[in-house]
């Protein structure tokens, strides 16, 4: 079984999941970050392949993604990095990054690359769902790979019910329909859609993202949803102290109070 | 038969790659786009708004003293002349006729050259929308006087200050504003690029350009079609309009004259035809300068409005297929070229209209030929590079 469905089969409750753009601080740090998480308590890791061009993302993963690039981040050195990572750990990972990288790899060879180092779950923000559907879904599901995609406050149901039929591990809902890190209080619009969610009993777990940074945001999460996801506040740690290892057990400890 | 498809599809280009924060508004303009458009009240209000407020139809100037020079027959379709100096107008005004009755009261834009800023800045006083546009902060300086317009006419310009800060960025910028703003705003794309229905709606609104061409020509010289159109090619939109009631004439050759910036291969190019791969740019399958590990790579044009490192599908499936030809122009040239247009014929092009204007040198023609230029835009915008670039160099000698 993969191990985001594994992990959510012993724990649906308080979900924690953190996203780094790999290749930030460090072009070497992949490790080291995945394995402090591991040892904070984090539940499940999303790695992000560094984009030039993240229209999904806010100026602080952008930002982190393009310092990666100088560093000589690529995403044959990043499967490398995950291979010897799956060695040691058993860690639930996913790959988070834009089409564009898939499709310049080679789209069966990313997805069977990415099978074969130990990944487990993929989020590709702007793969549309009849492409998937098409052409990519049976081959992302015989290798095992668990593919999250993204609900808004503005996603029609019909549309969550189709996306909650192509998901398999979580889906990831985008807590406002807002760029990662812009904002960082929920609202009472948003506890509505997340209730509205909730009512509609789907057969996969969320995990909330976007404006998640630190306890109390991550406690209101948890109650509406069976965790969150952390990007933007983790890399301003990382970009405040980029000593791995103690930013990751303080920011990490900041999290689950 | 060259077509979208239902899908936003040109052949294998196009589609819609965007994430789903963005879906719902472009799902909303996919569904009406078609049928808003087609409602007579539009229509009026476009025809209307073309011929009173822009100029339209604009001339088709047989261009003697240039025709004379390359020995064909030359003539300039005036998108210079439509209000605020550019054809980009053209789109605004349908765009900005689409938001409203999509209830929109936010409008948005990425500018390169500044001319679509102007032209968004100016639909959005003539409706009373408030209006933000995105301009890279590379071209908020090489495109001042545009940035001051749009100032003037009340539009707030917020300066992209990411990647090489030019028109790329730009869009990044509205595309997250969009993202952040999902239910208000209105992103008006000034190119053929983005997520479908964008490349189609703004060819629509473009192609006024080719049916005037068709019975202007007519007038002229009682044939309904060239033997070539000529336009350059940024993201594509004057070239969009230009050939579009020719894309299935095949009589008609379309050029499409791109920016090679200080050379094809200098590694300070825009020259995507040759130098672009297939992928994904700002929501689209299509042709686009890339490394081969998929980061888009910064782009150079001396004209802002070409320093794109993609184009639109359409563009990539016609150059692709063989049905438009594609001829790139450096930046050394296309000042060439400004300076001979102005000096032949009176006309001061704009920087990008420029490098169509330099094809007619390379470009293979029969004497006998009826070539159609598409002057898509005026100078007056390019002044400080003209003088910087032509006064030491050239009016001086």
């Amino acid at each position: 079984m993969n191990r985001i469905e594994k992990l959510f089969q012993n724990k649906d409750k308080n979900v924690l999941n953190i996203y780094f753009t790999a290749g930030y601080p460090g072009v070497n740090d992949t490790e080291e970050i995945i394995l402090s998480l591991e040892k904070a308590g984090v539940d499940l890791v999303e790695v992000g392949m560094p984009y030039s061009d993240p229209l999904a993302d806010g100026p602080t993963i952008q930002e982190s993604g393009t310092a990666a690039l100088e560093n000589g981040m690529t995403l044959p050195l990043l499967f490398e990095q995950l291979a010897a990572v799956r060695k040691k750990t058993e860690m639930p990972l996913i790959m988070m990054g834009y089409f564009n990288q898939v499709m310049q790899y080679g789209e069966r060879a990313f997805f069977e690359k990415a099978a074969e180092v130990g990944v487990d779950g993929l989020i590709l923000p702007d793969l549309p769902l009849f492409e998937y559907e098409t052409y990519f879904k049976d081959i992302v599901e015989s290798l095992g790979l668990a593919v999250s995609f993204l609900i808004t406050p503005q996603t029609e149901p019909e549309r969550i019910r189709k996306i909650d039929e192509l998901t398999h591990g979580f889906i990831y809902m985008v807590s406002s329909s807002s760029i990662t890190g812009a904002k960082s209080d929920i609202t009472d619009t948003q506890l509505a859609y997340f209730n509205r969610i909730n009512d509609m009993k789907l057969k996969n777990k969320r995990l909330i993202g976007f404006g998640i940074s630190n306890h109390e945001t991550f406690e209101t999460a948890c109650q509406y949803a069976n965790g969150a996801i952390i990007g933007s506040a983790y890399i301003k740690a990382l970009k405040s102290n980029p000593k791995v290892a103690e930013s990751t057990a303080e920011f990490v400890e900041m999290v689950l109070g | 038969m060259i077509a979208v498809d239902e899908r936003g599809y040109y052949g294998e280009f196009g589609g819609a790659y965007i994430p789903e924060m963005l879906w719902p508004n472009v799902q909303e303009l996919r569904e009406n786009y078609l049928s808003l458009v087609a409602e007579p009240g539009f229509q009026r209000e476009f025809q209307s708004l073309l011929r009173d407020f822009v100029g339209r139809p604009t001339p088709l100037y047989l261009a003697q003293r240039l025709s004379e020079h390359y020995g064909v027959t030359i003539y300039l379709k005036r998108e210079d002349l439509c209000h605020t100096g550019a054809h980009k107008i053209n789109n605004t005004i349908g765009q900005i006729l689409l938001a409203k009755r999509l209830g929109k009261t936010r409008i948005i834009a990425e500018t390169g050259a500044g001319q679509h800023g102007v032209a968004t800045a100016t639909v959005c006083a003539l409706m009373g929308l408030p209006c933000i546009v995105y301009m890279g902060e590379v071209d908020i300086e090489r495109q001042a006087p545009n940035v001051a317009r749009m100032k003037m006419l009340g539009a707030e310009v917020r300066p992209a200050s990411s990647g090489s800060r030019t028109l790329k960025d730009a869009t990044n910028e509205a595309i997250r504003d969009w993202i952040n703003n999902p239910v208000d705003t209105h992103y008006i794309i000034g190119s053929v690029v983005g997520p479908h229905p964008y490349p189609d709606m703004v060819a629509r609104f473009q192609s006024v350009i080719s049916e005037e061409i068709k019975w202007q020509l007519e007038e002229h010289t009682g044939k309904d079609h060239p033997d070539a159109v000529i336009a350059c090619v940024g993201g594509g939109s004057n070239a969009a309009g230009a050939f579009y009631h020719f894309l299935n004439d095949d009589r008609v050759r379309l050029i499409a004259v791109e920016a090679a910036g200080e050379g094809i291969h200098s590694g300070k190019s825009a020259a995507t035809s040759v130098l672009g791969t297939k992928g994904v740019i700002h929501g689209s399958r299509t042709l686009l300068m890339q490394t081969a590990d998929g980061q888009i790579v910064e782009p150079h044009s001396i004209s802002a409005g070409l320093d794109y490192p993609g184009i639109g599908p359409l563009h990539a499936h016609l150059i692709s297929s063989g049905r438009a030809e594609a001829i790139s122009i450096t930046d050394e040239e296309s000042l060439e070229a400004a300076l001979f247009l102005s000096r032949r014929e009176g006309i001061i092009p704009a920087l990008e209209t420029a490098h169509a204007i330099s094809a007619l040198r390379v470009m293979e023609y029969k004497p006998s030929d009826v070539l159609v230029l598409c002057l898509s835009g005026r100078g007056d915008k390019d002044l400080a590079t003209y003088m910087k670039h032509l006064w030491v160099e050239k009016l001086r000698s």
